[in-house]
């Protein structure tokens, strides 16, 4: 942890605040707070300068031209790709998940990420729209992912980042695996908010930002949270 | 009025049938099935029907049904009014309404933002009232920056036809823009999440109180004709009419302002208009007050963040709450948007979580740090509040869900 306080920033909310992404902040703090960790929220609109030592930053999702404008103030700015390559925490939803990224397209046209996950992404055949779910990467040890996703594109990991989770609901990336992580740098296409249906995600980042292990974090009353969660395993099948 | 052809006459009579037919049977008002019939027929039925007469069309994502009704009372200081008054407010839904009031030269029409292109070209209005656009239904719906483009491209077609539109709504203000006939209305704007950037160029809107300015481009609050100030609306001439409404909060002042300006343009002043607005104490169940079991039960609608903040503005103080949410296919079956609204003014009084997706609102609401219960349905909610005053806010199909426990209350 840089400072006695964790800060959380949310990047560009200004461009890429749809559906509810903004909840990840919420849980963020909130389940630090819960813990006694303090944390510092900060909303950095695209026309001002990104920090370069906060220590968890979320970028959220949004339509074509918000997202490629804010690809571009991104590589420009530096600090998420500065802050990534010091170890601190990224997590991306959608659109934000996409421009982490070598490169994706946004309004038919091929646009530069920030190459932070050795992916890309293109357009698929048709929308995916709907609840998934499917079991974590081993290696990250949290238990089924569940969330909802909306996006026409599809992404292509390539061998230097693994994929989040494989699907056994829905379509992710391309239908077999969904999201992507390396190192601390954490994409999803998922909504829900994804941290809201994926509390050990959150805490996992929370455990990655303060340099602690996930299980030496104080263990919440997650009872609504894992209702939740079983509720809309339960409605796929 | 304009006669009729023949096909058209057997169209209408065929129309009404079948939505006599429907309603009879149980399934609804019969709107959608019999405009269905009748444009099958006559696929013109909509502009024959429209023709020759004065149509208004009420569109935006929040206010609409609201604000046709307001409209319709006010005009009806002018003799009968055709109107879609059960929210069918697709075409099928249009033609129904023009073809079962065929006498009345005044027709008031709430639009589905998606078909206000389309109503524009076929029901030829006088004049077009644009609320306001804002995020609903994301996994579904058009994203707002393409429908206002969509409502901007229609509108540039038809710069001649007068519009009476939102100053207050950057997206609203764009959409209008290019048209040569605007009277603003200052509908107010509580939720700004969609206009942070500029509708016009992309760059960021600067906001002084009301006021907001695009610095790159210049595009701004246009000064309104019309606006709300404390319980009276204030007419172009500066003349201040009381309003003595029924219905609660400030955004319902702003749909009645917008309401007078429509029937002023209809030649009803306002002065004639404001008294019936009062008459207005509910609208298809939205804002009735039922009661049960010495629980007086106030029912909100709303379908979307910017719905469920002005549902927090309505509340009586400290009076208890339910909260219903369901995710069915007219819903959207994204809930994340309850993570764009904030819950903090519902803090500090009881509040109760019912609906098919009551477990994301308990964990909304945890998050938010408001205590609540969760409680099987209305039913269950009535008995867990004390006798007296509850209000219920509640999206679409959970709102339907319980006027249906009320016996469908209007
Ligand atoms: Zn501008």
């Amino acid at each position: 942890m840089s400072t006695s306080m964790l800060r959380l920033v949310w990047v560009y909310p200004d461009l890429l605040s749809t559906y509810g992404d903004r909840g990840n902040l919420l849980i963020l703090s909130h389940r630090a707070e819960s813990r006694g960790i303090l944390t510092e929220s900060v909303m950095v609109r695209s026309d001002q300068a990104l920090p370069r030592q906060a220590d968890i930053y979320l970028i959220g999702g949004g339509e074509d031209g918000p997202q490629s404008l804010a690809a571009e103030k991104l590589i420009a700015d530096g600090a998420v790709a500065e802050a990534a390559d010091a170890g601190r925490v990224v997590f991306a939803v959608c659109a934000g998940y996409q421009i982490l990224g070598t490169s994706f397209i946004a309004s038919d046209r091929e646009c530069a990420g920030l190459g932070l996950l050795d992916m890309r992404s293109d357009r698929g055949p048709s929308r995916a729209v709907g609840e998934l779910a499917g079991p974590v990467n081993p290696a990250l040890g949290l238990p089924t992912l569940t969330g909802f996703e909306n996006h026409g594109g599809r992404t292509h990991l390539g061998p230097e980042t693994a994929a989040l989770a494989n699907v056994s609901h829905g379509i992710g990336n391309d239908g077999s695996t969904e999201g992507a992580f390396r190192g601390k740098v954490v994409g999803t296409y998922l909504h829900g908010p994804a941290l809201a249906r994926n509390p050990a995600l959150a805490d996992l980042l929370l455990a990655w930002a303060v340099g602690r292990a996930p299980e030496e974090l104080p263990p919440l009353d997650d009872r609504w949270a894992q209702q939740l969660r079983q509720e809309r395993i339960a409605a796929l099948v | 009025m304009t006669n009729l052809s023949a096909r058209a006459k057997f169209a209408t009579a065929m129309l009404r049938t079948a939505a006599t037919l429907s309603r009879v049977s149980g399934r609804g008002d019969g709107s959608v099935i019999g405009g269905r019939v009748g444009l099958t027929i006559e696929p013109r039925l909509l502009s024959m029907l429209a023709a020759g007469r004065q149509v208004a069309l009420i569109s935006g994502t929040n206010g609409k049904t609201t604000t046709t009704r307001f409209t319709a009372a006010a005009l009806e200081a002018a003799g009968p009014v055709a109107t879609n008054s059960f929210g069918a407010n697709m075409p099928t839904g249009h033609t129904t309404a023009l073809a079962k009031a065929r006498d009345a030269v005044n027709c008031v029409l709430e639009v589905d933002e998606h078909y206000l292109p389309r109503l524009l070209n076929e029901a030829t209005p006088q004049v077009i009232a644009l609320l306001n656009l804002s995020r609903d239904q994301l996994d579904r719906a058009m994203e707002v920056s393409g429908l206002a483009a969509k409502w901007r491209t229609a509108l540039s077609a038809a710069p001649d036809v007068p519009l009476i539109a939102n100053a207050d709504d950057p997206w609203v203000t764009w959409a209008a823009g290019a048209s040569s006939r605007v009277t603003w209305v200052a509908g107010g704007q509580r939720w700004q999440e969609d206009s942070w950037v500029c509708p016009q160029c992309g760059k960021h809107l600067d906001r002084y109180g009301e006021f907001w300015r695009c610095t790159a481009c210049g595009l701004s609050r246009p000064s309104p004709h019309w606006a709300v100030e404390g319980d009276s609306a204030v007419t172009p001439d500066g003349r201040r009419i009381p309003l003595d409404l029924r219905l609660p909060g400030q955004v319902n002042r702003a749909n009645a302002v917008t309401a007078l300006a429509v029937a002023s343009a209809f030649g009803v002043p306002p002065e004639a208009a404001a008294p019936r607005l009062s008459e207005v104490k509910s609208v298809a169940g939205r804002y009735a007050v039922v009661r049960r079991d010495g629980r007086r039960v106030r029912l909100l609608l709303s379908k979307n963040p910017a719905g469920w903040l002005e549902a927090f503005d309505m509340l009586e103080p400290r009076c208890p709450v339910v909260l219903a949410l369901n995710a069915r296919e007219v819903d959207g079956f994204d809930t994340s948007w309850i993570y764009d609204v904030d819950f903090s003014p519902v803090q500090g009084r009881q509040v109760l979580a019912i609906g098919d997706r009551r477990m994301d609102l308990a964990v909304r609401l945890e998050v938010n740090g408001v205590r609540f219960e969760v409680v099987e349905d209305i039913a269950a909610a009535i008995q867990a509040v004390p006798p007296g005053d509850l209000e219920v806010i509640a999206n679409y199909t959970a709102f339907q869900d319980i006027r249906a426990e009320f016996d469908r209350v209007n």
